[in-house]
């Protein structure tokens, strides 16, 4: 099993809610996966300024970090975000990389945030302060492990490329072969986890110009196993599920907003769902919602 | 709308909140009443896609469902009529064995796996696997139906005026299907049979037991059923076992 939520508004008067309504069906979907929670918020960005979010072991501080490197951090418990240049990117990540070994960059672009940790999705959500988050879209996921170790860094979401992450229900079955494709390809899978290989092999498809929606059809072919996935990149929404339709999902499309849950419990508190239309998405089709469109 | 069930007299309306009250004292509830109950209504409100939602349930009552359901509604069930008024999860009405099971929205993938008998009408479109391992139940879909449907499945009427997906009756048994409009693929063992008149009276049957006989012609619907190749041994096949 595993919990997946995801929301993206199509219009500004939701955006300061996005943290508060994701909280919520996150909350729901502590049932599906117990193990550890994450989620990827694309709020506001600056121009020409690249966020990178940190993870260090728990009591890292982030703000002498932040002093130390000539930038300032925002702590969020085991997380950090900061601003930078995008020019200046390499050096910091550069100068992290020699003062705090320990520490990873999870995510990166103009406008996503990345969190996930170990624990019941409830406290995961409260202690990042999800509920105050306000943004454009967003993801969540609930994991109950089954293909690789309850670790923070087997937690979803997986970022693998700016501003890009997934989510995934489901374990694929020729991951293994896919990792040394993109190996090979100079996109070396940093976890063990099958999604993130997924992840990372949508991120190739699209650093070869593929849309986000060209890239899901051809994870179609390449991606054996199953799979409800649900993507976010800087402007888009996207939703596949293996042909089979092993993993459950259910979508709400209102003038204001498209919501997935793995259940319709996870949707069920969303503004106007009475009058949504609720559907099932369809085997092997691909979904996704572009904001530039 | 005719049903196949005896209308029951209802005596009163017993009104139960899932916003307020916990699931699990509904079904309770419901699990005791006896055969003779006077509480014969049941209105549950706000269900909010809770799963199990009267599971399980005995007695000749009508419980209806003001909202969508989540996984399971009216499983198990033995002599109750559910009303869901909203979509429905996985599995609504898996394994029942008697009763009446109306949902008036969607219904999620398994619709209706392993029952044994019973009806179950789906207003709207039923998805992946609606009637797997049926094995006696009666199921209108109104609307379409998702790929895998039927699947192994044994006994009973499966009658669709929408479409089928892909693999219809794979791996069939004696089940019978119905189906007005396209099919996307046969699945194993499964073939169009000829429509004789006893299939069109079998199907006028099941039509006016989900209250819409005469709305829809019966000339427009095919048959679908087991070509009997893969459950019989045949010596052919001796080297594969």
């Amino acid at each position: 099993m595993c919990g997946i939520v995801g929301l993206f508004l199509k219009q500004p008067k939701l955006e300061p809610e996005l943290g508060a309504l994701l909280s919520e069906m996150l909350d729901i979907m502590c049932d599906r996966g117990p193990d550890s929670a994450g989620f990827a918020v694309y709020g506001a960005g600056t121009p020409g300024f690249v966020k990178l979010t940190l993870r260090g072991p728990a009591g890292t501080d982030f703000e002498a970090l932040g002093a130390e490197i000539g930038h300032r951090v925002t702590p969020r418990d085991t997380h950090g975000v900061l601003s930078v240049p995008a020019a200046e990117e390499p050096a910091v990540r550069a100068a992290l990389a020699r003062l705090a070994p320990g520490l990873r960059v999870v995510g990166a672009g103009s406008r996503m945030e990345l969190y996930k940790e170990v624990g019941l999705p409830a406290d995961v959500a409260k202690r990042f302060k999800l509920e105050a988050m306000s943004g454009t879209h967003a993801i969540g996921h609930t994991r109950m492990a089954t293909e690789s170790a309850v670790t923070t860094d087997g937690a979803h979401p997986f970022s693998t490329g700016p501003d890009q992450c997934l989510v995934h229900n489901g374990s694929l079955s020729n991951h293994a072969g896919v990792r040394r494709l993109l190996a090979r390809e100079g996109l070396p899978v940093a976890t063990e986890n099958d999604s993130e290989v997924a992840a990372a092999y949508l991120t190739y498809r699209m650093r070869g110009g593929d849309t986000l929606g060209e890239a899901l059809t051809h994870s179609l072919d390449d991606l054996d196993g199953f799979y409800t996935f649900v993507v976010g990149t800087e402007s888009g929404f996207g939703v596949l599920r293996d042909p089979i339709a092993c993993k459950p999902a259910v979508m709400a499309e209102t003038d204001d907003y498209v919501a997935f849950g793995s259940e319709y419990r996870a949707l069920a508190g969303l503004p106007g769902i009475g009058n949504a239309r609720v559907f099932e998405p369809e085997p092997a089709k691909v979904y996704f919602w572009d904001r530039a469109a | 709308m005719s049903l196949s069930i005896k209308p029951v007299a209802a005596t009163g309306e017993t009104v139960f909140d899932l916003a307020a009250q916990p699931l699990r004292e509904l079904n309770c509830a419901l699990h005791k009443l006896s055969a003779d109950t006077n509480e014969t209504f049941w209105r549950v409100l706000n269900p909010a896609g809770r799963h199990a939602v009267a599971a399980g349930l005995d007695a000749p009552v009508i419980v209806e469902i003001d909202g969508p359901v989540g996984y399971y509604c009216a499983g198990m069930n033995k002599q109750a009529s559910v009303i869901v008024n909203g979509n429905a999860g996985v599995g609504v009405g898996e394994n029942m064995m008697s009763g009446f099971i109306h949902v008036r929205g969607d219904a999620s993938q398994s619709a209706g796996a392993t029952a044994h008998g019973g009806l179950l009408v789906i207003d709207g479109n039923a998805s992946a696997r609606c009637g797997i391992s049926m094995k006696g139940i009666d199921i209108v879909v109104k609307g379409s139906i998702g790929h895998m449907s039927a699947f192994m499945a044994q006994a009973g009427t499966l009658t669709v005026l929408g479409d089928a997906g892909e693999a219809l009756g794979d791996s069939l048994y004696e089940a019978k299907l119905f189906v007005r409009g396209s099919v996307a693929s046969l699945g194993a063992d499964c073939i169009e049979k000829e429509m004789r008149e006893e299939h069109r009276a079998l199907l006028a049957a099941k039509l006016e037991a989900a209250g819409i006989l005469g709305e829809v012609d019966i000339s427009e619907f095919r048959r679908y059923g087991s070509a009997r190749t893969l459950y019989h041994f045949h010596v052919d096949n001796v080297s594969s076992y």
